[in-house]
Order: structure tokens, then C-alpha cells, then sequence
């Protein structure tokens, strides 16, 4: 076939990475249009994401929830599965997390909670998948739909059980009372500082490592497992899959349990690491975020992380560039996130005829 | 309790409006074999730029001719990349809704320099309320006049437009060659372009019908329901229109009645909100706000009914080449 005569890296390299380069340009342009000079912009962002250790800090704050909702998404892609509620994912996880703090802060250690809060953060976002992937593995009905349908049912469920359940009795927020410190997943820093590295105040805290393990665990279960194959097979050709023997409905029900539960995971970075409450609307978008990254890191953990970083740094510089910049918001990020899914997701195959073309005439060129 | 009754559809009919508007738009997209989760996005984009149109030029009209212009220029490139570049239409959608919650605040920061809201319209800048002839005079009498003066008089001109909309709809797609071709297109694309009638191009007018609608019902938003565009305002409201239009079966006349419904729960969910039952404690004002998304589950299981979509719903058309 033609298609084997398109060398690996234009399709893993040139056509993604024009693809980014576009989305930045119309990025540039949206800055043009509101009076900004783009560079100068893009001279704040990287400043403010880089520039100084406590904006690393919180670039890879930010990151982490990036790694853990990227990942979500691009396991279920793996899979030929949408799942768009890691908003609602991230949500439940975080209230497993919160439960646990809450109720064993004063009774137990660190070293007990820890485990038990990464645990429930996985179940509950787990719990929360479980529903719309039975759906569709076993009555046919659409993830994408019933996903979004549980975001909007998790963030009705999270504003009743706070108001009416979990809001310290005597505040008006709708927030639940500060864990105690040993219900805390501690800080980068000061974990660090005994070793006699200052990295500067930030809120980066141990679910930066705990994200990073979960890139190498979703690596060796996708590539380096018998069930790693099933649901790349599932994913790349669900006839072909059934027709192998492979239960597709259960191998379904699986992909959307460990999706939701990295999804969870968020909670672990927003509630025990940096917030140490339960409160509303922690997700803040994390979970829509992770499809443009799982998009831009082409699935892959090491091009999440990548992805992951980027993204951390728009956000940390975007504040960074609105602080110095008054006229400027930092929703700004959220249009160079949305110019990014359009033009590494929905148009990537806007180049994709027209560069594999060149390569394949070339090839022939060369073979006369 | 009649009063109460009638104060509580006449704020279901002001809430169903958008949804009804919306759903519609999605029907003619869904119906065609394009997935629109963007509704959300174009709703709110068209709510920014009514406002913002509104609020410079000093018309309502002209804010809704701005509304409905932004959200035709997001269904086009929804379209241009569904059907042209043959992407995903969800990504897609996804991609819309994400530019345009960043994009309505960045330009109203630099264009009105409030936070991200446009200014707050008044007078000829927004839809006002139009009084239904004889209303005034039939206001006394019992049950029919006070439904008349009270539940259908008295609305601006897109809740009537709306309504109006149902039957329009429901003509152009079972009654006209257009609404043919265009459920031929939803179902089989292979058939319509074997009869010589190019898919892309149905496709694309299907769109531009959902950009104008969605674009009306992001003008009502901002200078009819409210008095100016606020951050994030659509709140959702285009992802319940895509639930209402399953719970429709994606069918005009049910789809209005999944948004009265939809409509209705989020008046008595207001309604409710502090209110003491006694025994019971304080209404779950929660429960109720989140039973359109709970229905439309349950009927996506099959537990209600049954939601069969179009048959090509959401997959590119690719001509065979020779």
C-alpha cells in the first residue's frame, strides 16, 4: 500500500507538530485582534511558567491534574471510547478523597491515609464510570452522551451533599472544615528540603509523583500486557476484536473503570495535596482539559506528559500574563486550549492527504 | 394554587425557550448525521455577540443579526471540519465549546473592559415583553382569561418565534424535498449521493439552519431573558437541548415537550428552593434540577422507551474514489 511508503515521523512528528504551530498562530492572532502584541504575550507566558522556581512549582501543580485527566481520556481512546466525563470523574474521586481525610484525619496517620485516599480517589471515580460504561457495553447507549449527562449529575450531587451534609456547621461557604495536617499530601518542597534542595513555595505536592507513576503503569498495561492488547484491539477494530474472542463488553466496562478512576486522581492533587477541604467546583475544567491533552500527546504517556506540561505552563503563565497585563484574562488559555483540540483533533487530517502526498510522490521520485 | 400554577408555566415557557430553540438546531444537525455537542458553544457565543451587537448599535434586532452570525460562523466550522476534513465530530463540538467560553471573555474584557459582561441593555437594546390583543380586556375573566392574559400574553417576540418554530420544523423535515434528502443524508448518505445529490451540501445547509437557530436562542439569552451577557451564562443549557432532543426521539413535537418538561422542572426546582416541607426537611432543590439528565439516562438504557438515532449519525461520508 501507498500508506507504507509515508516514512514513521511525518505521521508522529511533522504533521502534529504543524498542526500545533497552527493552533498557535491563530492563537497569536486572537491576541492581535484584541490589541496585544503576541510575542510580547508569549514573553509573559514563558516567563511566568519558567521563569523562576516558585512558576515551575505551580506549572507542574497544574500539570499533575493535566497528566491524571490526559490519561483518562486517552486510555478510552485507546479503546475507540469518548470519555468526556472526567469533569464528573474528577469530581466524585475528589470526594472520595474528601470522605477519608474527614473521617480518619484524627484517628490515624499519614502513612495509613495516604493509601486509603489514593484508593478511594480511584473507586469513586471509578463508581462514577461504572454506570455509563454497563450503558454501553451492555444496553448500547452512547458514553459520550451519558458521560456528559453524569457531569452535570455529579456536580448537582456534590452541591447537595455540601450544603446539606459536609459544610462545616458554622461557616456560610459551602466548604467542609480543613483536614488536619496529617491528612495533607505534603508539598514538593518541603519534602525537599531535607535534602538540601530549595525549590521554592508552591503547591506542588506528591501527586506530581503519584501522576508520574501512573504514566508508567498505563504505559506497561497498554503496551506490555495480553489485556493492553485486547483493548488496542478493541480500539483500532471492534469486529476484528469480537471476532478474535475477546469480550469487548467486558474489556469496555475495564477501560472506562481505569479511566475514571485516573480521572479520580485529580482529587488527590486539588483536595488532600493543595485545598485540604472539600469544596465546590475544585475541578475547574480539568477534565474537558484532558482531551486536548490526550489529543496534542497523541496518546501516548510520554506526549501526555509533554502535553501535560505545556498546558501547566499556559495556565501558570496565563495568570502570570493577565497579572501584568490588566486588559488580558486568563481565560485567554482557554482559547488557545480549545484552538488546540480543533487543530490537533477535529482538522488533523486537514494536512494529512496533502504532506503524505509529497512523500509518497518523492519516494516514487526516488525509485525511477 | 391555580395563580401559583399559572406563574410556574409561565416561567416553564420562558425557561423552555432557548432549550426549544436549541433542540431544534440539533435536530436538523442530528437529523443530517452530524453529532453537535457544540450547541452549548454556539448558544453561548451568539448570546456574547447579541449583547455585544446590541449594546453598541443600540437594537435588539441588530444584536440578534450579530448573534445569529457568530453562531452560523461556529456551526461553519463545525461543519468544515466534520465534513469537509472528515474529523471527529465530537472533538470537534468539544473544540467550539472550549474557544468560545475563553474567546466571549477575552473580547468582552478588551471591548467593554467589565470583568467579561457587556454593558447592561435597556430599552430598544433588548426584546421587550408584547401584550397579546384583548389581554388587558379578558384579564377578569375566569381560568381562560387569566391563561390568555396572563400565561400567553405577555412574552417577547422569540417565545412566540420559538413555539412557532415546532411546526415549521416539523413541515420542512417530513413535508419538504429538503427534509427528505436531509433524513436521507442522516440515515443513508450512500443513497442520497447515488441519486446525484452532493451529501456535503445538504449537510452544510442542515448546519446553517442549526447555527440560526442556536444563534436566536443565544440572543434570547442576553437581550431578551436577561439584560446583558454574563460569563458562562448558556450554563448548560445546549447539553440539555442535545438530552431534551434524545428524550424527543429526535422528533419535532416530542422534542417541544422534552423542553417544556425540562422547562417545567427547572420552574418548580426555583419555585422550591427554601421551602420547608414539613416532616421532611428542606426540598432537595438538587434532585429536581438533575432529573432531565437522570430521564434521559434512564431512556438512553432503554428503560423508558427506546432512542434509536439517525443511522449515520456522527460518521463522516467518504466518496469512494475509483
Amino acid at each position: 500500500m501507498s500508506q507504507a511508503k509515508v516514512p514513521v515521523w511525518v505521521n508522529v512528528g511533522l504533521i502534529p507538530f504543524i498542526n500545533i504551530v497552527l493552533a498557535f498562530l491563530v492563537s497569536g492572532l486572537v491576541f492581535v485582534a484584541i490589541g496585544q502584541n503576541p510575542i510580547e504575550a508569549a514573553g509573559y507566558l514563558v516567563y511566568g511558567a519558567f521563569g523562576y522556581d516558585e512558576g515551575i512549582g505551580y506549572t507542574l501543580y497544574y500539570a499533575t491534574n493535566f497528566i491524571f485527566t490526559g490519561l483518562a481520556v486517552s486510555v478510552a481512546f485507546k479503546a475507540g471510547l469518548f470519555n468526556i466525563g472526567g469533569e464528573g470523574q474528577a469530581y466524585i474521586g475528589g470526594l472520595g478523597v474528601g470522605l477519608v481525610c474527614l473521617s480518619l484525619d484524627h484517628s490515624m496517620p499519614f502513612i495509613v491515609i495516604m493509601p486509603l485516599a489514593i484508593i478511594a480517589a480511584a473507586l469513586f471515580g471509578a463508581a462514577w464510570a461504572y454506570v455509563p460504561a454497563y450503558l454501553q457495553a451492555r444496553r448500547g447507549s452512547h458514553i459520550v452522551i451519558t458521560t456528559i449527562m453524569f457531569n452535570f449529575i455529579a456536580s448537582s450531587l456534590m452541591v447537595y451533599l455540601m450544603v446539606n451534609w459536609l459544610k462545616e456547621k458554622t461557616g456560610m461557604a459551602p466548604n467542609s472544615r480543613t483536614f488536619e495536617e496529617n491528612a495533607w499530601m505534603p508539598y514538593l518542597h518541603n519534602m525537599l528540603t531535607p535534602l538540601g534542595i530549595d525549590i521554592g513555595d508552591s503547591p506542588l505536592n506528591g501527586a506530581f509523583i503519584l501522576a508520574l507513576v501512573c504514566c508508567v503503569l498505563v504505559w506497561v498495561l497498554i503496551w506490555h500486557t495480553r489485556w493492553g492488547y485486547q483493548l488496542r484491539t478493541l480500539g483500532t477494530n471492534p469486529t476484528a476484536a469480537k471476532y478474535a474472542g475477546i469480550d469487548t463488553a467486558k474489556v469496555t466496562i475495564w477501560v472506562m473503570l481505569i479511566s475514571g478512576g485516573l480521572a479520580g486522581f485529580v482529587g488527590i492533587n486539588e483536595i488532600m495535596g493543595v485545598n485540604h477541604s472539600l469544596l465546590l467546583n475544585f475541578t475547574a475544567g480539568y477534565g474537558f482539559a484532558g482531551i486536548a491533552v490526550s489529543l496534542m500527546g497523541r496518546n501516548h504517556p510520554i506526549g501526555i506528559v509533554l502535553a501535560a506540561v505545556l498546558f501547566g505552563a499556559l495556565y501558570q503563565g496565563g495568570a502570570e500574563l493577565a497579572f501584568e497585563i490588566p486588559s488580558i484574562t486568563p481565560e485567554v488559555v482557554v482559547v488557545i486550549q480549545g484552538l488546540v483540540i480543533l487543530f490537533c483533533g477535529a482538522l488533523e487530517h486537514m494536512f494529512k492527504g496533502r504532506i503524505e502526498g509529497f512523500f509518497i510522490r518523492r519516494a516514487a521520485a526516488q525509485e525511477k | 394554587m391555580f395563580d401559583t400554577l399559572i406563574i410556574m408555566l409561565d416561567a416553564t415557557l420562558r425557561v423552555s425557550t432557548p432549550l426549544i430553540l436549541a433542540a431544534l438546531a440539533g435536530l436538523y444537525s442530528e437529523r443530517a448525521g452530524i453529532v453537535d455537542i457544540g450547541l452549548e458553544g454556539k448558544i453561548l457565543g451568539s448570546a456574547f455577540a447579541a449583547a455585544a451587537g446590541a449594546a453598541i448599535f443600540g437594537s435588539a434586532w441588530i444584536g440578534l443579526a450579530c448573534g445569529i452570525a457568530a453562531s452560523v460562523v461556529l456551526a461553519m466550522i463545525h461543519g468544515f471540519a466534520c465534513i469537509t476534513h472528515r474529523g471527529d465530530h465530537i472533538v470537534s463540538g468539544v473544540a467550539i465549546n472550549t474557544i468560545v467560553a475563553g474567546l466571549t471573555v477575552t473580547l468582552g474584557l478588551d471591548w467593554f473592559g467589565m470583568g467579561g459582561q457587556t454593558p447592561t441593555l435597556s430599552g430598544d437594546q433588548r426584546f421587550t415583553d408584547i401584550t397579546l390583543p384583548f389581554a388587558d380586556a379578558l384579564r377578569d375573566v375566569p381560568v381562560i382569561g387569566q391563561i390568555y392574559s396572563n400565561l400567553l400574553s405577555g412574552h417577547n417576540i422569540i417565545v412566540y418565534l420559538a413555539f412557532l418554530m415546532v411546526p415549521v420544523t416539523y413541515w420542512v423535515i417530513y413535508k419538504t424535498r429538503f427534509g427528505l434528502r436531509l433524513r436521507a443524508v442522516g440515515e443513508n448518505p450512500h443513497a442520497v449521493d447515488t441519486a446525484g445529490i452532493s451529501v456535503a451540501w445538504i449537510r452544510y445547509r442542515a448546519l446553517i439552519v442549526c447555527g440560526i437557530l442556536c444563534g436566536i436562542a443565544g440572543a434570547y439569552l442576553s437581550t431578551a431573558h436577561n439584560a446583558g451577557f454574563l460569563k458562562d451564562m448558556s450554563a448548560g443549557k445546549g447539553y440539555m437541548a442535545l438530552a431534551a432532543l434524545i428524550f424527543g426521539k429526535w422528533r419535532p413535537v416530542p422534542v417541544m415537550f422534552a423542553c417544556l418538561l425540562f422547562g417545567f422542572l427547572d420552574a418548580v426546582a426555583v419555585r422550591l428552593q427554601g421551602v420547608v416541607i414539613p416532616g421532611m426537611g428542606e426540598v432537595p432543590v438538587q434532585l429536581i434540577e438533575v432529573l432531565p439528565y437522570v430521564l434521559t439516562v434512564l431512556l438512553l438504557a432503554g428503560f423508558i422507551g427506546k432512542a434509536v438515532a439517525p443511522k449515520a449519525v456522527g460518521r463522516p461520508y467518504l466518496k469512494e474514489r475509483a
